[in-house]
Order: C-alpha cells, then sequence, then structure tokens
C-alpha cells in the first residue's frame, strides 16, 4: 500500500515549550483525580485483600496466612444468616420494587392531571436518609405502640406485629422500609422508558385492533427490556450495600437475625477489632457486586460498539 | 395514550371505571408514601402521654413544640445532652466544603473528558467509573487507617477529604455527559479564535453550565449530607454528622425512650435535604435519572 | 508561488488511514473547492489546514513557512462550520470580537472591526442578539463575519450551507461569491454537494477515500472526467452509464447500442486515435450525461457526432425548463433531457438524437477513462 517513501515530518521539531505544556494541560488538569482514585479505589481495595490474607486483629499484620479467614468465614453462622438475608432482603427489594414501580408508571403514564403533585409524593423519599426512613418505620413498626396499636384501636382486637423483636421476621422489616424509599425512583425510571415509546407503534397496534391490555403485556412492556435492566442492576447495589436502613431499624437484631454483610463487616472490622476476618468479609462483598457489575458493563459496552 | 378529551361523564362507562380505577390506586398509593411523614410530624408535637395512650394517627390532644426544643438542644445523644444542633452545624461543615470542592474538580475533570481527550484518557474515565460501583466496605479499613496516619481520624476536614475523594467519580460523569451535548465545533471556533484550555472553559463552557451545576450540587448535598456509613466509620463525638447523631439518639438504651424527641430529631435531620427537594425537585430527578442511565 | 501548498499530506487515525499523499496549491485570491462523498476525508484535510488536527506525515506550507506545528491561532486563518459554532452565551457582538480580543487587540480597532464587517455582511440590526435569536441565514452570516473580522490569509469553509433550506443555500451560495469578489480572498471550501463546487470553485479537488481523484476547473472536471467516479459524481441528473460491445466498424472502432426497438445500433466512437482497438469484441462503459441525448431531428446533421436512436420511453418526469425521459439502452436505464414538447407518454417510442462528441468511454472494471 505504502510503497512510495513519505516524506518525514520535517527535520527538528520547532514546537515552543509553551505549545507543549498546553498540550500536556488537560494531563496535569486529571492528574490529582487519577492519582485519588488509584490509591483511594484500587490501592485501597488491593490493601484489605492483602489484608484478607492476613491473621490481623486490633492492628495488622502483614504476614500471609493464606486462606485461613475465607474459611473462618464460611464456617460462621452469622456469615451465613448475613448472606441468606441479602439474598431474601435483596430478591424481595428487587421484586416489590420492580413490580409497584411498573405499575405505578404505568397508571402514572394514563395522562393523569394530578401527575406532578402524585410524582413529588412518590418520590420524596429518595430525598431522606435511610436513617430517616429507618427512624420513622422503626416507630411505626413499634411493637405494642406501633402500628399493632393502631390496628387494634381500629377494630382488630387480635393484631400482632412484632416484626421488630421477632428473630424470624426482623429483616422483613428492612424490606418494608427499603420498598417504601426506593419504589419511587424505580416508578421514575418506567416512566422515562414509558415516554420514550415510540407512539406512532403503539397507534401501529390499534389499526391493527389490540386492545390495550394486549398492547401493554406484547409491546410496551418487552420495549422497556433495558429499564428493567438498568433497575435490577441499581436496586441490586443498593441492597448489597444496605447498612444504613438495617442498623437504624433493628441493628442486626434479634441477635443477629437481621444482620446483612455490610453490617457484618463492620461489627467484625471496627467494633469487634478483627481487622482480618472483617477484609474478608468485605472482600466477598467486593466480589458479589463484581459479579453483577462487570457482565453488566461488558453487555453495555458490547452494546454500544456495535450501535 | 392517544383518548379524546371528551369531559369525563360523557365517555364510555368501562373507561369511566378505568379512570376511577387509575386514579383510586394512585391516590391510594400516595397517602401510603405521605403516612410515614405524617405519622413523624403528628409523633413529634404530642406529649410521651399522649403517644402511650394514642396511637400512630390519633390527633394529639395538645400540640407542643416541648418535643422539638429537647431534640435540638437538650437531648442526650452518646456522652453529650445538647440535643442534635451541634451535629446539624457538623453535617453542614461537612457538606458545603465537600459539596464545592467535589462539584469544581467535577467539572474540569469532565471537560477534560469531553473535549481534550487523549490516549488514555477513556481508559481512566473506565476506572473512574468502576469506582462507582463499589461497595464501600472494602475501602473503610485502609482509609481509617490512612486518615490515621494523616491526623485526620476522627475529624471534619477527614470526613471532607473522604466525601471529596469518593463523589468525584459522580461528579465527573455528571460534567462529562454534559459538556458531551456541547458541539465539538464550539471548542474548535474558539482554538482557531486563539482561546487556549483555560479561556475556552471560563468563557465558553462555564456560561452554559448551570443546569449541570444544579444538578450537581443537589445530588451531592443529598448524597453527602445523607451519609452515615462515612460517618460512622471516620468521625466520633463531636465530629459526628446529623445522620450518625440520629442513629445514637434513636438506639439509646439508658434511660426512658421519648418517641416525640426521636422524631423531631428525625425530621430536623431530614429538613435540609426535604427542602432541597420541594425547592429544586425536577432538578434532582433529572441527577437520579442521568447517573443511571449511563453507559 | 502559492500561497497555500500541500505536500505529500498522509494522515491516520489509528491504524486507518484517512488522508494518502495529497498534494495541492492554491494560489492567492482563489476559490478553491474540496468536494466528495461522506468520509472521503475532506475536512480532515480541512482540518489540518486549520491546525485542529495532527499531521502524520507530509508538510504544509502557507506563504513559504512551514506551519506543521503552528498551532491555530497563528496560522493566520479564519474557520466558517456548517454548525456555525457561534458562541450560545455571547451576544453578536462579542461573537465577532471574540477572537480579537483573546489577542489583545486595542478596543477601539475592535470596535471598527465589528462595525465594517457588520456593514458588509449587512448584519448591524443583529448585534446586540445571542445567537438563539437569530435565523439560519442570519447565523450563518455572523459566522462568516467573525471570520472576516480576523482579516485572515486564507478563509476556510467548511460545509456552511449543508444546514440551510434549500432556497436559502442559494442565496448564500451568491453571497459567498460575491464576498469573495469583493475582498480578493483566498477560500478553501469543502462541500459534498457538487452544485455547490461547481457554481464557486476556481478549481475543484474531487475526492474519494482519502485521495484526490482529479483537481481541475469546474468545466475541465464536468467535460473531462478522469474517471469513472469523477464523472459520476458530478453533474445531476448524473451521467449515464451503459456497458456496450466495441465492434470494429470500418476502419474504426463503434459502439453497440440495443434499445429494443428495431436492430441495435451501431456507434462510431473512438475518433481518430483509435484507442478503443484494443477492446474490439469486449464490453466497455459508455459515459453520456442527459443532456447528450436530447430530440430533434437528423436533418443537416448526417456525419456529425449526432446519431439516431429509437426507444421507447419508459418514465417521464418533467422538471418545467426541460423534461427528462428515461428509455432503456442495452438493459440499463438512461435518461435524456429533452424539450418539453418533443418529449413522448410512457410507453410511446421516441427518436433521441444522441451527441457523441462529448461522449467518454470507462475500462468497466478500473474505472478508468479510455477515450
Amino acid at each position: 500500500m505504502m510503497a512510495m517513501t513519505r516524506s518525514r515530518r520535517g527535520a527538528g521539531h520547532t514546537r515552543d515549550i509553551f505549545q507543549y505544556l498546553e498540550d500536556l494541560l488537560p494531563k496535569i488538569v486529571l492528574a490529582p483525580t487519577a492519582i485519588a482514585i488509584l490509591i483511594s479505589v484500587y490501592g485501597f481495595i488491593l490493601w484489605t485483600a492483602y489484608l484478607s490474607f492476613t491473621k490481623s486483629r486490633l492492628l495488622p499484620k502483614y504476614d500471609l496466612a493464606g486462606f485461613v479467614q475465607y474459611i473462618k468465614l464460611f464456617s460462621n453462622d452469622r456469615w451465613w444468616v448475613a448472606s441468606k438475608n441479602l439474598v431474601l432482603f435483596g430478591g424481595l427489594f428487587i421484586f416489590f420494587c420492580v413490580v409497584l414501580g411498573l405499575l405505578l408508571a404505568i397508571f402514572l403514564d394514563q395522562r393523569i392531571r394530578i401527575e406532578g403533585a402524585i410524582r413529588t409524593i412518590y418520590l420524596y423519599p429518595m430525598a431522606l436518609s435511610f436513617i430517616v426512613t429507618g427512624a420513622a418505620w422503626k416507630w411505626i413498626l413499634n411493637p405494642g405502640l406501633g402500628l399493632e396499636r393502631l390496628m387494634r384501636q381500629m377494630g382488630f382486637a387480635d393484631f400482632t406485629f412484632d416484626w421488630l423483636v421477632n428473630s424470624e421476621m426482623s429483616i422483613y422489616t428492612v424490606v418494608i422500609a427499603g420498598v417504601w424509599q426506593s419504589t419511587g425512583f424505580v416508578m421514575a425510571l418506567f416512566l422515562a422508558g414509558l415516554r420514550g415509546i415510540d407512539d406512532s407503534i403503539i397507534r401501529a397496534a390499534q389499526v391493527d385492533g389490540a386492545g390495550l391490555p394486549r398492547i401493554y403485556r406484547k409491546i410496551i412492556i418487552p420495549s422497556l427490556r433495558p429499564v428493567f435492566f438498568s433497575a435490577v442492576i441499581i436496586l441490586s447495589h443498593i441492597a448489597i450495600k444496605s447498612f444504613d436502613l438495617v442498623v437504624v431499624l433493628t441493628r442486626g437484631g434479634p441477635g443477629y437475625s437481621s444482620d446483612l454483610p455490610a453490617t457484618f463487616m463492620y461489627a467484625f472490622a471496627f467494633t469487634r477489632s478483627r481487622l482480618a476476618f472483617g477484609a474478608a468479609s468485605a472482600m466477598m462483598m467486593f466480589f458479589a457486586v463484581m459479579a453483577i457489575i462487570v457482565p453488566y458493563l461488558y453487555s453495555e459496552l458490547r452494546r454500544k460498539r456495535y450501535e | 395514550m392517544n383518548e379524546e378529551r371528551l369531559p369525563l361523564l360523557s365517555r364510555p362507562p368501562q373507561e369511566i371505571a378505568v379512570r376511577v380505577v387509575v386514579y383510586g390506586v394512585l391516590i391510594l398509593v400516595a397517602i401510603y408514601f405521605l403516612i410515614p411523614l405524617i405519622v413523624m410530624i403528628l409523633t413529634s408535637v404530642k406529649t410521651m402521654a399522649d403517644i402511650r395512650s394514642g396511637n400512630l394517627i390519633s390527633w394529639p390532644r395538645e400540640i407542643t413544640f416541648d418535643a422539638w426544643k429537647e431534640a435540638w438542644g437538650t437531648a442526650c445523644i452518646g456522652v453529650a445532652c445538647s440535643g442534635v444542633k451541634g451535629y446539624f452545624w457538623n453535617s453542614i461543615r461537612i457538606v458545603v466544603p465537600a459539596v464545592v470542592i467535589s462539584t469544581m474538580i467535577g467539572a474540569v475533570n469532565g471537560y477534560v473528558f469531553s473535549k481534550w481527550r487523549f490516549r488514555g484518557s477513556e481508559v481512566i474515565f473506565a476506572s473512574l467509573l468502576i469506582g462507582c460501583f463499589i461497595p464501600f466496605q472494602v475501602i473503610l479499613l485502609p482509609m481509617a487507617r490512612t486518615l490515621g496516619a494523616l491526623g485526620l481520624s476522627q475529624s471534619i476536614t477527614g470526613l471532607v477529604i473522604v466525601h471529596i475523594v469518593y463523589g468525584l467519580a459522580f461528579t465527573t460523569l455528571f460534567f462529562r455527559n454534559y459538556y458531551v451535548t456541547i458541539p465539538d465545533d464550539l471548542i474548535k471556533a474558539a482554538r482557531i479564535d486563539g482561546a487556549g484550555f483555560f479561556r475556552i472553559f471560563w468563557k465558553i463552557l462555564l456560561p452554559l453550565s448551570t443546569p449541570i451545576f444544579v444538578v450537581c450540587i443537589i445530588w451531592q448535598t443529598t448524597q453527602i449530607w445523607n451519609d452515615f456509613l462515612f460517618g460512622v466509620v471516620f468521625s466520633a463525638g463531636d465530629s459526628q454528622p446529623i445522620t450518625v447523631a440520629l442513629n445514637n439518639l434513636v438506639n439509646t438504651s439508658t434511660g426512658v425512650k421519648k418517641y416525640n424527641v426521636d422524631m423531631a430529631a428525625a425530621i430536623i435531620a431530614a429538613l435540609p435535604t426535604l427542602f432541597v427537594y420541594f425547592v429544586a425537585g425536577k432538578y434532582f430527578l433529572r441527577g437520579l435519572t442521568a447517573g443511571s442511565v449511563k453507559g | 508561488m502559492a500561497l497555500l501548498s500541500v505536500q505529500n499530506i498522509w494522515k491516520s487515525f489509528g491504524s486507518v488511514e484517512v488522508l494518502k499523499d495529497i498534494s495541492l496549491d492554491i494560489d492567492s485570491g482563489e476559490f478553491l473547492v474540496l468536494v466528495g462523498p461522506s468520509g472521503c476525508g475532506k475536512s480532515t484535510l480541512l482540518n489540518l489546514i486549520a491546525g485542529l488536527e495532527r499531521i502524520t506525515a507530509g508538510d504544509i506550507v502557507i506563504d513559504g513557512r512551514r506551519i506543521n506545528d503552528v498551532s491555530p491561532k497563528d496560522r493566520d486563518i479564519a474557520m466558517v462550520f456548517q454548525s456555525y459554532a457561534l458562541y450560545p452565551s455571547m451576544n453578536v457582538r462579542k461573537n465577532i470580537s471574540f477572537g480579537l480580543e483573546t489577542r489583545k487587540v486595542p478596543a477601539a480597532e475592535i470596535r471598527e472591526t465589528v462595525q465594517r464587517v457588520a456593514e458588509q455582511l449587512q448584519i448591524e440590526d443583529l448585534l446586540h442578539r445571542k445567537p438563539s435569536q437569530l435565523s439560519g441565514g442570519q447565523r450563518q452570516r455572523v459566522a462568516m463575519g467573525r471570520a472576516l473580522a480576523r482579516d485572515p490569509s486564507i478563509f476556510l469553509f467548511d460545509e456552511p450551507l449543508s444546514n440551510l433550506d434549500a432556497k436559502l443555500r442559494v442565496e448564500m451560495r451568491t453571497e459567498i461569491k460575491l464576498l469573495h469578489q469583493r475582498i480578493d480572498a483566498t477560500i478553501v471550501y469543502v462541500t459534498h454537494d457538487q452544485v455547490e463546487a461547481m457554481t464557486l470553485a476556481d478549481r475543484i479537488a474531487v475526492m474519494k477515500d482519502g485521495t484526490i481523484q482529479q483537481f481541475d476547473s469546474p468545466q475541465q472536471v464536468y467535460d473531462n472526467p478522469v474517471n469513472r467516479f469523477v464523472a459520476g459524481f458530478m453533474g445531476s441528473p448524473s451521467m449515464n452509464f451503459v456497458q456496450c460491445r466495441v465492434v470494429r466498424q470500418g476502419a474504426g472502432c463503434a459502439l453497440l447500442l440495443d434499445t429494443g426497438e428495431g436492430n441495435a445500433h451501431t456507434i462510431p466512437v473512438g475518433g481518430e486515435e483509435r484507442r478503443l482497438d484494443q477492446w474490439i469484441e469486449r464490453e466497455v462503459t459508455l459515459g453520456i450525461r442527459p443532456e447528450q441525448i436530447s430530440g430533434g431531428s437528423m436533418n443537416g446533421r448526417e456525419g456529425s457526432p449526432v446519431h439516431e436512436l429509437k426507444s421507447r420511453v419508459r418514465v417521464v418526469e418533467p422538471t418545467g425548463a426541460d423534461t427528462l425521459v428515461c428509455v432503456l439502452i442495452n438493459g440499463r436505464e438512461v435518461i435524456c433531457r429533452v424539450r418539453p414538447e418533443e418529449a413522448k407518454g410512457p410507453g410511446d417510442v421516441m427518436t433521441l438524437m444522441i451527441d457523441m462528441s462529448k461522449a467518454v468511454v470507462f475500462n468497466p472494471e478500473t474505472g478508468e477513462r479510455i477515450v
């Protein structure tokens, strides 16, 4: 192809020093952030990983000890409870948020006159800290003075609601509070997705004689697939990181029946001064998140490449 | 949906029924979302005697703001008994610098990533993005150690630094996605006109950036004010933000439980972000969806 | 000496070669148009001249000075963009004066320049407005005003009219031409529209896939295309291409044209140079423009390069001034330009006069011109 000789880019570059610095400017500007992230994200992850392979307790010891912490982790009853709770909580949390969010979005998309007000009300929980939400629901679900008292005073004399202090049910209180907080957000995502659907497709279906429920089932909901995907990814992320809500609502209790990996990690790493053990649990959380995020990002990137 | 604008009553009965159901459900759900707030407010203005005899939504026999005064100034949290006001102030001292600095750095970063790309810049951007996703548990221990080594453990300054560092990914993402929509030709024209890196940013991009600044500031303010994890790990005692203080108050195991004070304190903690939400709600929403529909 | 000299320029983006050994010269006051389909590299070449992209190999010389490493602001050029690229937050006056302010030109001189330029382009009333308050044509004028204010050696235009509607485009085209004449500007102009290229250029460079196919005056590019691509690109409606067999006719060569009506016609071609001799009994591609096939009669035209063809009309497209008639020759659709009153209806047989004096013949595989 290039059989002929190309003339070289002139002998001797005559760019002056200012030009050179100017070209370097973008990189200089980015450098602090790049370094900060390199250290505080990647460096720290490596540090925690290293720590998880040691036997550190109160203070870090840097002699490697193999997988001993991980073995201890997997034989730890509380860790299993926490992991099981995560699956339970995560599954219910995602399920209800998505189902309710979708339903509300569909209803809200029906040209409601008070849409603005309704949307504002549905979304304000997102502006609250999980601590505030947890504090409120801790009071509402208070055994004795909360929901139970209300129902009894309304006539349901035998109503009991002691989930907060019931080891079987305590994790479900976290689900209730979490769903209350995050449904609005999922609804907003779905609403945006619904509004992004091309009207002409729906009109074509109506001309073809399809009724509204059929149109929803066959056309609209399938085209919301990317939104489902995003919503599930984000909700999983929130679920895995859930810490605040459990701390304020149940403190992981009674005992450790409503523990989650995040509270587990905090308890062992900070309260109980078992650094390496806590580090191992943190790394497990990290791997769980990566197992979800990495395939998602990969598929997103591939999609972009082919668009 | 394509519906004709007929007056409600002259539409076919099935349609009226559907509309009634839709409105009904939406309003019921709205009440469900509002109830915790209503309960919080009601509880905070009752006396403890009232609370013990009434129920969640019973109207107060007398409305009193004593619980509020106590929550603000005299409630015992941890070892101190001076209410949440000190911690409220702490949160402000944390939020303001963290938001301002992370936003400013994010803006310039976003500028570089969108208009001055170089070999490797996309890799750096991707690494930055991945940082958004990590569970923070995995950096708590090293960060605690680092802050200790710098003499900043359990200080407001330390918390501010932590929030800045981990907020950079989001702020950069916001600005980069926004600046990408500004035509590159504008930058080319400015370069031909002789403007350099900073002049272009200052004179051309910044004047166009107000919307994204608002979104970013609202998002960061909400995130940092509502944070609990960093607060509980990296601060203690006098330097704690209000979220940590609230949790301590609500979960205190000593003394008599004062639910009205708890609720008043919770509302105080929620006020700033609620205020921001109601005043600038649509920007808030834009921030939520912009951050999640990334790629 | 040429004002702008592009010497053996190569440009790659990563492993993709976008420009391959491009060389051009432009004299002072000349209007050069770079034309070609999307992706041919014309905008990239313009960006290299402007200094907005780095040259991979080769040199660009302006006024005797090698400017490969000189930044855009020091090259004494000005550029007008397809999207106008007006600064949205500044009013028209500030848009025009931004570059001057950056270069610390004294305020009085700036004011004077802005006034002069605004008068030239008739935008004095718009000076206080912001770009969002202007129409497309007004924005284009402001963009040109910004370029004029710099008083550069060379003006660069990157498809400036593509965003305008058809009528406005024609008006602005004339304005640009007038501007060129008035201030004797040296202009490099990029477009994908060959009509713009023909009407504006002193010389046209037709580009394809990163190379220059032909670099000539408009009329030359139109009448003497160097290959099939250039022939088909310039002219609207475009040139007709028909595969034909070459046969011997007497001492020379002829092409077989079969219109489906009666016997195939043998049309002599090739002239004295006998360039088609090697192609006898083989297929070539005949290129003939619609205006070279018209109506009329053979009276008094025997022996001329005009020959008669009978063909059945397939489609008729009246354009007002002429009527385009579509017929079949050698199985291919051929457009002919006839006077409206001569046109027959679809399905009718029509007698056409085909003028072979400007016909061109191409190698069917390489597209190179044979005759």
